[in-house]
């Protein structure tokens, strides 16, 4: 029970006292985690990120449900998931419900015009960077290309065309690895 | 179907399929936004802007945004707990086989495929959002929007350097927030 409380408490801290989620999360779990409690070692960190990043969610959620799995099992993986997500929770629904009384008033919307412009230039960064570690080779830069034009011109579901990107993936593998042998 | 059944169904989805972190649920909170009108593209870049400045894992930040948004507070409990509930399951179970899930190839080639098209989804919507952020319906293409296109660039290209890459978002907000009271955009 007191692990549990500690698993919660440490990952609450962890969800509100950092942002942006992803990488940025990395060092205040390397402290919470290893040097605060040992409950995980460095290496087993990265080793989470690694598959957090290719594995469905988010990936501070990921790693949570990780290292509290670890510790505790499944219940363990469940309570340090609800630890990091509980501050976002309660920070954006305040948020959300004060800017909801506000929204009427003009100097709000002259500020969210700039905020919003702000915010495109900020995603257009992050989706440069992602782009760039994404592409690896050619085979990779056509498909980052065909998605784009695909995405851009037709109404095609996110889910169809992120399964069918990952055939294309196992397909060209299947190709490379037959031949290497050859 | 209730509106919460519906919630929780679309962010089930999506965070079954949103791969790659919290910025690969844009493309999904997108289509919700059209489908159902939710929620405008101008309000879904209002909530990626809030997201991104307050503490928290964006992607959760989001999803309580946009369900609190859509149906109120019991709407951002739902969002928030069905984008997590795939992740739980999934992670429980690759827990178990953890080396092998990271040493298969069938996983890594999927993976290597779908790295760049998450990356070209996001940038579709992001496209998306810059045109609804520099359009105006009452005035159209005119030389208000020079400001805005401005400040764009000047923060794009400010970002480009490594140092003002880690400058918190909280800050370019701030000020991106008074330019826009200042210039009335």
């Amino acid at each position: 029970m007191k692990i549990l409380l500690k698993l919660f408490l440490s990952f609450a801290r962890i969800g509100g006292l950092t942002f942006g989620g992803g990488l940025a999360m990395l060092p205040m779990l390397k402290y919470e985690l290893c040097e605060k409690h040992g409950w995980v070692t460095e290496d087993e960190i990265i080793d989470y990120y690694a598959i957090g990043q290719c594995t469905p969610g988010i990936i501070a959620v990921n790693c949570a449900t990780f290292v509290g799995y670890k510790k505790k099992g499944i219940i363990g993986g469940v309570v340090a998931t609800l630890g990091i997500v509980t501050p976002s929770v309660i920070i954006i629904l305040l948020i959300a419900s004060v800017l909801n009384i506000f929204m009427g008033n003009a100097i709000l919307l002259h500020a969210l015009a700039g905020i919003r412009i702000a915010a495109c230039a900020l995603i257009t960064a992050t989706v440069i960077s992602l782009a760039k570690k994404g592409i690896t080779d050619i085979l990779c830069g056509i498909i980052f290309a065909a998605v784009l034009v695909i995405s851009f011109f037709f109404d095609v579901p996110s889910i169809a065309i992120i399964a069918a990107s990952g055939i294309v993936g196992i397909v060209a593998g299947i190709i490379k690895r037959r031949r290497k042998k050859a | 179907m209730s509106i919460y059944l519906l919630l929780a169904w679309e962010f089930f989805k999506t965070g079954l399929f949103a791969i790659g972190g919290g910025a690969a649920t844009i493309p999904f909170l997108s289509e919700m936004g059209g489908k159902y009108g939710w929620f405008s593209q101008e309000e879904l870049t209002n909530m990626i802007a809030i997201s991104e400045a307050t503490p928290g894992p964006m992607g959760i930040n989001m999803a309580t945004y946009v369900g609190y948004t859509t149906a109120g507070f019991a709407g951002g409990l739902i969002a928030t707990l069905a984008l997590i509930f795939p992740s739980i399951v999934i992670i429980c179970l690759v827990a178990k086989f953890l080396t092998q899930f990271r040493d298969n190839k069938i996983v890594n080639d999927a993976f290597y495929g779908i790295r760049p098209a998450v990356a070209a989804l996001i940038a579709t919507v992001v496209i998306g959002l810059i045109q609804d952020a520099f359009y105006k319906p009452d005035t159209g293409l005119t030389a208000a929007l020079i400001p805005p296109a401005i400040l764009f660039l000047v923060i794009f290209v400010m970002l480009q350097f490594k140092k003002l890459k880690k400058i918190h978002p909280v800050f370019w907000f701030a000020g991106a927030a008074v330019a826009g009271i200042v210039l009335k955009m």
